[in-house]
C-alpha cells in the first residue's frame, strides 16, 4: 500500500534555534532538515539566521557559509557551485533545485526550508541515498551500441538528427525530476523514473545507436515505463530546463508505432 | 540484508514485454467514449419520465439499445484497465493482486448486467411486437 504518512522513525521534531547573527540588518531564517543516523533520533529542523548582506545570493551560499560559520556538522553535496554537476539536488521553498543556482531572493516564503529530495533514504542531513537512481540510469545502458564494425574515423551524424540530442543530452542527473514524481514515490523500486527514461530516450532517438529495437524491448513494462501519467512534476522542476515528460511521451509513442 | 548488486534490484525480473497494447487499449477506448457518452447522454434524457412499459419499448429500439450497450461495454473495459493503473500505482503484493482481480469481476459482472437487461428489453419489445 502506498504511504501516505511517515513512518514513526522518520517524523520530524523541532531542532535547535542558532542564535541571530549580532548587529545584522538583512537577516533570513533558514528551517533546515537534520537527521544523524549515529545518534538513533528522528531527524529535527534546525534553524539559522543568515545575514544576507555578507552572504552570496545563492541558496548554496547560504549552506556554506551555516557550515563555515555557524555549524560545521550541517551536511550536505556540493562540487561545481554552477549547475552542472547535479551535487547539490534538494528540496527548497517545496520544489527540488539545485541550491547553486537557485537565488535566496527567489524563495517565495518568508523563511527557507530545506528539505533533501523526497521520499528517498536519507544518508546524512541533506543527502539522500541516489544508489538505486544511480542503478536505473546504468540499467538503460546509456551508451553507444552498434554492431557494425567501428569506422574508421568516427561514427557520422547529419545536423538534423544531432538536433534531435537537443534538450536530451543537457541532463546532469541530480534526481530533481524523479524524486518530484508521485509514481516515483509509490513505485521507484520498478519505475525508471524521468531521469532514467530521459536518459533511455536519448540513446534510442541517436542516429548512429543500433540497438534502438533492443533499448524498446527491456523499456515494454507495465512498471518500468507505464507507472508515468503524465503528470509533468518532473518537467515542472527540473532545474536545467529540460522536458522528461515529453522524452517519456515520444517512448511511448514509438512502442505504439510498433503494434500500429 | 540482500547481497545483491544495485544493478541487480534495478533490472529486478527483466521487462514483461507488455504494456503498450494496454495503453493503446486506453487511448482507443476513450477516443470511443467522447463519442458514446455524449449519445449515451441523449439517450437517457429522452427515457427520463416515461412510464415503463414506453422505457421498456424505447430500450427494446435498436438504436437506443445499441449505444447503451457499446457505451457501458466500452465505458467497463475502460473502467478495468484504468483501475488496473491505478490499483498497480498504489497497492503492492498480494492486495494488489486481490484488487485487480475484483475490478474484473466487479466489471465483466456489470457488463454481463447490462447486456442481460438489454437483451430482456429488446426480446420483450420483438414479443410484444
Amino acid at each position: 500500500m502506498v504511504q501516505l504518512t511517515l513512518p514513526k522513525n522518520s517524523r520530524m521534531r523541532v531542532g535547535k534555534t542558532w542564535p541571530k547573527p549580532a548587529g545584522a540588518k538583512n537577516v533570513r531564517r533558514f528551517n533546515i532538515y537534520r537527521w544523524d543516523p549515529d545518534t538513533g533520533e528522528n531527524p529535527r529542523i534546525d534553524t539559522y539566521f543568515i545575514d544576507l548582506d555578507k552572504c552570496g545570493p545563492m541558496v548554496l551560499d547560504a549552506l556554506i557559509k551555516i557550515k563555515n560559520e555557524i555549524d560545521p556538522t550541517l551536511t550536505f553535496r556540493r562540487s561545481c557551485r554552477e549547475g552542472i554537476c547535479g551535487s547539490c539536488a534538494m528540496n527548497i521553498d517545496g520544489g527540488n533545485r539545485l541550491a547553486c543556482i537557485f537565488g535566496i531572493d527567489e524563495v517565495k516564503g518568508k523563511d527557507v526550508n530545506i528539505y533533501p529530495l523526497p521520499h528517498m533514504p536519507v544518508v546524512k542531513d541533506l543527502i539522500p541515498d541516489l544508489t538505486h537512481f544511480y542503478a536505473q540510469h546504468a540499467s538503460v545502458q546509456p551508451y553507444l551500441i552498434t554492431e557494425t564494425p567501428t569506422p574508421d574515423k568516427e561514427w557520422r551524424q547529419s545536423i538534423e538528427d544531432r538536433k534531435k540530442l537537443d534538450g536530451l543530452y543537457e541532463c546532469v542527473m541530480c534526481a530533481s525530476c524523479s524524486t518530484s514524481c508521485p509514481s516515483y514515490w509509490w513505485n521507484g523500486d520498478r519505475y525508471l523514473g524521468p531521469a532514467a527514461l530521459l536518459h533511455a530516450y536519448r540513446w534510442i532517438i541517436d542516429s548512429r545507436d543500433e540497438a534502438t529495437g533492443h533499448r524498446l524491448d527491456s523499456l515494454e513494462d507495465p512498471f518500468k515505463l507505464y507507472r508515468c501519467h503524465t503528470i509533468m512534476n518532473c518537467t515542472n522542476t527540473c532545474p536545467k530546463g529540460l522536458n522528461p515528460a515529453k522524452a517519456i511521451a515520444s517512448i511511448k509513442h514509438m512502442m505504439v508505432d510498433r503494434i500500429v | 540484508m540482500r547481497y545483491i548488486t544495485p544493478l541487480k534490484a534495478a533490472e529486478g525480473l527483466g521487462s514483461a514485454h507488455e504494456g503498450t497494447q494496454h495503453h493503446w487499449a486506453m487511448t482507443v477506448s476513450a477516443v470511443a467514449l467522447t463519442v458514446l457518452t455524449p449519445l449515451f447522454m441523449i439517450v437517457v434524457a429522452r427515457a427520463i419520465g416515461l412510464p415503463h412499459p414506453e422505457l421498456v419499448a424505447y430500450f427494446g429500439r435498436p438504436l437506443p439499445a445499441l449505444i447503451t450497450a457499446l457505451f457501458v461495454i466500452v465505458g467497463m473495459v475502460h473502467f478495468i484497465k484504468g483501475t488496473r493503473i491505478m490499483i498497480d500505482d498504489y497497492f503492492h503484493g498480494g492486495v494488489r493482486k486481490g484488487a485487480i482481480i475484483f475490478s474484473v469481476i466487479f466489471g465483466w459482472a456489470v457488463i454481463a448486467c447490462a447486456v442481460y437487461a438489454l437483451a430482456r428489453m429488446g426480446l420483450g419489445a420483438i414479443v410484444v411486437l
